[in-house]
């Protein structure tokens, strides 16, 4: 629907009450990331912690979700138990054409049920459920159950938590539509606190579409550009596995808990080998025709006499590198079968994966011991490491407790931080060099889609830190314009900002021409204000020592220009969070 | 006569394309479900899909079921549509064996036509315009 305002449902748990708001901003804040953020402005409380029940928890999309492909995504905003600062997460599955189909821009979920809750939204309402019976169930025996629960199969989007969000790990991740997750900083332990294990947004609407052949004219355009190019042949074919065996050979690969960037073995879990060997099938979300999701299967004895299962589990790079090669396990089968049980428990993947490289480490240098642990982590041993998860996500005593709000916070208390591979949060799987450790360790979200600082180190060996940081900066605002659409960033190469203005006038959202650039400075401007009030102070981000003693294809890294970039990046964001001249 | 078969949908990745492009293209409308195709997983993500699409029956029981004449027989098989005779009484969608037949929220049936616009947009090729066979036009279909 084409309106000049937000339509936002807005749940408060603890009384039960949901209410319609309307907010202005379209045409400063656009939607989605933009969108959440100043519904964090209205709705979040600056003075009180994540777990305060009047935290809101933001689900954003934006003004063409639904109109074009790719525009399938979801962001999610919130206090994070991470660091109890603003963040997002971005996630697709069908939550995005749900909530567009349900006639919102935005749902706000408040308070905190008195007992375990089930929400379904609709564009008829809302309905909650006790759902006190699915405490404990894992992430997906609990979409199995809520299918029953709702009804709408094909037209509905289930989100939902494992144990870890129930246990308030920092890390516990939102599963959407069992293959998707908001995945990173926190999103399932916000639910968790909220006592909220799962939501059902039902797509029971629609709109009727822009007279004029502008709009059909235009989709297809971009539906051709979509499906034929190259760019996106890499996201369906291998996926984004197939990075495995380059960052390898640039000495790029976090291996071994970050000990080396290359390792022979890596050819093992290459994209390439998981292709061949164990990808079952590919999916989409909807409204993607190039369905990236990689779905492999793993076929387990569990009995004598021939008595097989087998589940199905999604990949893709990050997943492989943190639960593969950062724990040298370096069989396709083991390395699912780890992602398996994480994804049952609700964990972030990349945050348990690093955990655990982090412990072995620590248990190999006699930092922690076996009384902590509880078990002989040991390189390549999945069965092992397969229990280090449950522990993560249900701990058993101290250690587990520390380990699950994190490993920096873990290994401030046992030791160990020298080796911890942290940057904001576990790191992504890119050991590039400087301006990708600290693009990721200072970024915003502390990811490495914050913008692509990976992609320069890979391509520049010069250093040059203005150079560096400009291109971090203007490539952020970039894809901050792109997350208030919420569109897939792996199309970001297609939707140019004169194409996401053009695909704007073509559905009626007009004028928006040459203000695209604007809006997304004026985001990112807002979200970094928004943490900077939460407390965060970039220039302390510390990159811990272990990101000094690597070797790239560059050589070994360079501490000086590490420094350097840190410190001005720092000012950087410190600049860009100051208040807009004029407005406080 | 040509009619849709959703031929290889073991092929399919859920991305809804087919059930957009019709919404949009033949009904001007921008829903999932407001299509004369829709794409259900087969019992959660992990079974695959299934295409909810009119199977083109003869004689077609959704017709014989409609008492205004709204719904009439193809000739070879499937129905056409004349939405000004219908009066809403949602007895198609209940004929129809396959839950092919979507009812709004005021009871307006949706159903395919066979025009084929969906095909295009389907990147697995899932999708397909086949002849009716003689055997269909006979009306001895056997949809197993
Ligand atoms: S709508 Fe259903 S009953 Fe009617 S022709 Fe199609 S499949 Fe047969
Ligand atoms: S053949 Fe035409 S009417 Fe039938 S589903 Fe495809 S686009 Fe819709
Ligand atoms: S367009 Fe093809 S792949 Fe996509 S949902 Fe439809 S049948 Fe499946």
């Amino acid at each position: 629907m084409i309106r000049d305002f937000f339509r936002v449902m807005v749940v408060d748990l603890s009384s039960g009450a949901t209410r319609i708001a309307e907010h202005t901003g379209r045409a400063e804040f656009l939607g989605g990331s933009g969108l959440a953020a100043l519904l964090f402005e209205t709705y979040g409380h600056m003075d009180r912690s994540w777990d305060d029940p009047d935290q809101p928890l933001i689900f954003a999309i934006g003004p063409l979700t639904g109109y074009y492909p790719l525009m399938s995504k979801t962001c999610c905003a919130f206090r994070s138990p991470y660091h109890d600062e603003y963040t997002e997460s971005y996630a697709g599955g069908k939550s995005a054409l749900s909530l567009r189909f349900a006639d919102l821009d935005a749902l706000v979920v408040t308070g905190r049920a008195p007992r375990l809750t089930a929400l379904c939204v609709g564009s008829g309402g809302t309905d909650l459920r006790d759902v006190e019976f699915l405490r404990g169930f894992d992430a997906l025996q609990t979409g199995r159950v809520l299918r029953k629960m709702f009804p709408g199969a094909g037209r509905r989007s289930i989100l939902r938590i494992g144990p870890a969000g129930e246990n308030l790990s920092a890390y516990a991740c939102i599963n959407v539509d069992t293959f998707r997750h908001f995945g990173r900083m926190g999103g399932g332990t916000v639910m968790g606190a909220k006592n909220l294990k799962g939501i059902c947004i039902l797509g029971d609407q629609g709109f009727p579409l822009p007279e004029g052949k502008a709009y059909p004219k235009l989709y297809r355009r971009i539906f051709e550009q979509l499906t034929t190019t190259e760019m996106m042949a890499k996201y369906h074919g291998v996926g984004t596995a197939i990075n495995i065996n380059p960052l390898n050979g640039l000495k790029s690969l976090p291996w071994r808990n970050l000990q080396a960037t290359a390792a022979p073995a890596a050819e093992a879990i290459s994209g390439e080998r998981f292709a061949d060997d164990v990808l079952l099938r590919n999916a989409a979300c909807a409204g993607c025709p190039v369905g990236c999701i990689h779905i492999g299967f793993v076929r387990e004895r569990f009995q004598a006499n021939n008595q097989y299962l087998y589940r199905q589990v999604g990949y893709d790079y990050e997943p492989i590198y943190s639960c593969g090669g950062m724990l040298e396990v370096t069989d396709p089968s083991q390395v699912l079968r780890i992602l398996d049980v994480i994804e049952k428990e609700g964990l972030d993947c990349m945050s348990a994966g690093v955990a655990l490289a982090w412990a072995t480490e620590a248990l190999e240098k006699g930092v922690v011991s076996k009384g902590e642990t509880l078990l002989d982590f040991a390189w390549g041993d999945a069965e092992t490491y397969m229990r280090g998860v449950e522990l993560i996500s249900r701990p058993p005593n101290e250690f587990y407790r520390q380990l699950a709000q994190g490993t920096l916070k873990c290994a401030a208390r046992f030791g160990g931080e020298d080796f911890a591979c942290v940057l904001g949060q576990e790191m992504a799987g890119y050991a590039t060099g400087e301006v990708f450790f600290v693009s990721e360790g200072l970024g915003f979200r502390h990811s490495h889609l914050d913008a692509g600082g990976y992609a320069w180190d890979q391509k520049h060996d010069e250093k040059d830190v203005d150079k560096a940081l400009e291109f971090l900066i203007e490539d952020s605002r970039k894809r901050i314009v792109v997350n208030c659409m919420v569109g897939c960033l792996f199309s970001r190469g297609v939707y140019t900002e004169d194409l996401l203005a053009e695909a704007l006038d073509a559905v009626g959202h007009t004028g928006f021409g040459s203000s695209l650039s604007a809006i997304g400075e004026r985001v990112q401007r807002l979200r970094w204000r928004l943490r900077v009030r939460m407390g965060y102070d970039p220039r302390q981000v510390k990159i811990p020592k272990r990101y000094t003693e690597l070797t790239t294809w560059k050589g070994p890294i360079d501490t000086d220009y590490l420094e350097a970039l840190r410190t001005e990046y720092a000012a950087r964001i410190l600049s860009m969070a100051a208040p807009a001249p004029g407005s406080e | 006569m040509k009619a849709l078969r959703a031929a290889r949908m073991e092929r399919c990745i859920g991305c809804h394309s087919c059930s957009l492009a019709c919404s949009r293209q033949v009904h001007h409308f921008l829903s999932w479900n407001r299509a004369g195709i829709r794409i259900a997983s087969a019992g959660g993500l992990s079974t695959g899909f299934e295409a909810k699409v009119c199977l083109a029956c003869h004689p077609a029981p959704c017709a014989e079921a409609c008492p205004s004449g709204a719904l009439v027989q193809r000739r070879d098989g499937g129905v056409m549509q004349k939405k000004s005779l219908c009066v809403r009484c949602g007895l198609c969608a209940e004929a129809c064996p396959v839950d092919a037949i979507y009812l709004d929220s005021e009871n307006n049936p949706y159903v395919c036509i066979h025009c084929g616009q969906c095909v295009a947009f389907c990147p697995h090729n899932c999708l397909e315009m086949a002849d009716l066979s003689p055997r269909e036009k006979d009306g001895e279909a056997d949809h197993d």
